[in-house]
């Protein structure tokens, strides 16, 4: 029987909401098949202490890999483990997340596998001996459905397309070993500097408040991150004009080049919606546009559009949804 | 040292597309194309360490059918000394393909560091310059937006989500590249003259079949016309409103 294989990100000894994900898409491939979900677990020490809740989601099993040098994310360990568990468990498929770890990982099991892979997945359906997959191409604007014929099939989803859903299994921890020693690796991350632990991450925030041009000046920003402190769940990011003007560092930049968001909620803060930011955040639920020019093709895109002084509607935007969040 | 750039000749993304009549390809009629963009970050990146180490030599290879040889006249143009085309009809979707026939080329050239350009957006599956790696068996850092190189190691930062990496890797080694490394130089009018005169040799790509089978392209369903709740801060109340009880956000 060809059980599906999931990658759970972790860091820190945290597992990221995309690890979740990864087990959820799992599911719901295995499911499609009568398959089982075999997750794999890498962190410090203590990680096994998550595998009930991978289990939650859907895993049938857990492989955990406990190791005191696995704090941090170790590319040749990490590979080494994962392709060697997908070798030997003769999986139908093996689903990662397209994140930034996912994206160094993924490819490089799936090389040492001798397999192709789809990133960045939108969806995915089983059609005889295929696995036909959705993937976003020319920055968002085809979309291509690709059929997957190999075993295994190699997959990353998108963040944020799917949304983690318990649906708990019995998750039988098997403990194992990394498949290289973490300490004879050649790339060694020597250090991650992690932002404020309060910072809600871009492709993970159910709200992103983004702001462009029109707030004029770096020290404006305020006025977006007030709005996103007003809604708790909210992160801030930023056009590639504002990161180009160093008013805010790339990492914040949303678009062709920058980051890829997809939140429930998207403001957009005097940005006029250039076809470069368009890309990082058209799949957005629901969008929202802060503007006062009433051509700015950001209005097109936007569900909502307020035409006027970003200086005088954010204010008032953030002071109601203040009222609002204290009502709930 | 002996370094190598892999770039990729992309159409401009600020056009509305269309599928052409075959239904599995992008209809390449008026769309303007140059060097992908992280590539060249990737080919500066490499230049400036060229620049640093006298004696370097830097190799730009691209795959794909005789128009690429504009995209490495391009980077040739930058200052790259000699460049290589790696012939094919067409570039393949299967990323896996590529890696393969790039790694035919790169494998017995003796290159300290072979630059990739993270992803590049027409195909969006940013999964080359890794699968290079991991089919040379050499040691790999994506995404890099800084880098230190000496005494036969590196240095590299990566963005993650909210935080950053800082990494240590030995050479030879591949590297992609991220936005904000760097900022690529205009080709000079001389830059242009002299590349004209540079070496470029052309070899048949060693393309296994892909394993990849594009079905269709289709266009986005294009989002329902928004609307226009109001002008000014007095239209916030009926936005809020349409927040909570139209799109449930708030």
């Amino acid at each position: 029987m060809a059980n599906v294989f999931a990658y759970v990100e972790t860091r820190g000894g945290d597992v990221r909401k995309v690890g979740l994900e990864a087990v959820t898409a799992a599911r719901q491939l295995a499911d499609k098949f009568a398959a089982e979900v075999h997750a794999l677990l890498l962190g410090p020490p203590g990680i096994g202490a998550k595998a009930a809740q991978i289990a939650q989601y859907g895993a049938d099993s857990v492989i955990v890999v406990e190791n005191a040098a696995l704090t941090n994310y170790n590319p040749e360990v990490a590979t080494a483990t994962a392709a060697e568990r997908i070798k030997s468990g003769g999986y139908r498929a093996a689903i990662f997340s397209t994140s930034a770890q996912g994206r160094d990982l993924a490819p490089r099991v799936a090389a040492r596998l001798g397999v192709s892979i789809v990133t960045d997945v939108l969806s995915f359906e089983v059609e005889g001996d295929a696995i036909v997959v959705r993937h976003p191409m020319n920055i968002g604007k085809v979309i291509a459905t690709i059929a997957m014929t190999t075993t295994p099939a190699v997959i990353a989803m998108r963040p944020n397309v799917i949304s983690p859903a318990q649906n708990a299994k019995a998750g039988r921890v098997e403990n194992a070993q990394p498949a290289v020693d973490p300490g004879s690796t050649r790339v060694k991350v020597i250090e991650t500097k992690q932002g404020s632990r309060e910072k809600l991450d871009l492709a993970e925030a159910p709200v992103v408040i983004a702001g462009g041009r029109g707030l004029k000046a770096a020290e404006n920003f305020k006025l977006v991150e007030d709005l996103a402190s007003a809604f708790g769940n909210a992160a801030v990011g930023a056009t590639r004009a504002v990161t180009d003007d160093g008013w805010r560092p790339h990492s914040d930049q949303i678009g062709q080049t920058g980051r890829l968001v997809s939140p429930q909620l998207y403001i957009a803060v005097g940005i006029s919606g250039a076809v470069q930011h368009l890309a990082g955040m058209r799949t957005s639920k629901t969008i929202v546009a802060v503007n006062k020019d009433k051509d700015a093709p950001i209005f097109k895109v936007a569900d909502y559009g307020i035409v006027g002084d970003v200086f005088e509607v954010i204010p008032a935007l953030t002071q109601a949804v203040r009222e609002a969040k204290k009502h709930h | 040292m002996k370094i190598a750039v892999c770039v990729k000749r992309v159409p401009d993304m600020d056009i509305r597309f269309r599928i052409g009549t075959d239904s599995v390809s992008v209809d390449e009629a008026g769309l303007k194309f140059d060097i992908n963009d992280f590539d060249a970050w990737a080919v500066e990146a490499a230049l400036q360490l060229r620049d640093k180490n006298p004696g370097s030599e830097v190799t730009v290879i691209s795959l794909g059918p005789d128009v690429v040889q504009e995209t490495i006249r391009k980077a040739l143009s930058m200052g790259v000394d000699r460049g290589v085309q790696l012939k094919a009809d067409k570039v393949p979707f299967d990323g896996l393909a590529i890696a393969k026939a790039l790694s035919e080329e790169l494998k017995s050239g003796g290159f300290d560091l072979i630059f990739f350009g993270k992803m590049s957006p027409d195909s969006s599956n940013g999964v080359v310059g890794p699968m290079v790696a991991e089919l040379l068996g050499l040691p790999c850092v994506t995404a890099i937006s800084s880098l230190e190189i000496a005494d036969g190691k590196g240095k590299a930062k990566r963005e993650l989500e909210g935080a950053q990496e800082i990494v240590e890797f030995p050479l030879p080694a591949v590297l992609t590249v991220d936005e904000g490394l760097n900022t690529a130089r205009l080709p000079s009018l001389k830059g242009i003259m002299a590349a004209k005169k540079k070496p470029l040799e052309v070899r048949a790509a060693q393309l296994p079949p892909p394993q990849l089978t594009v079905r269709k392209l289709e266009l986005p369903a294009e989002r329902k016309a928004g609307r226009v709740v109001g002008e000014g801060a007095s239209a916030v109340p009926e936005l809020v409103k349409l927040l909570q009880t139209e799109a449930k956000v708030l």
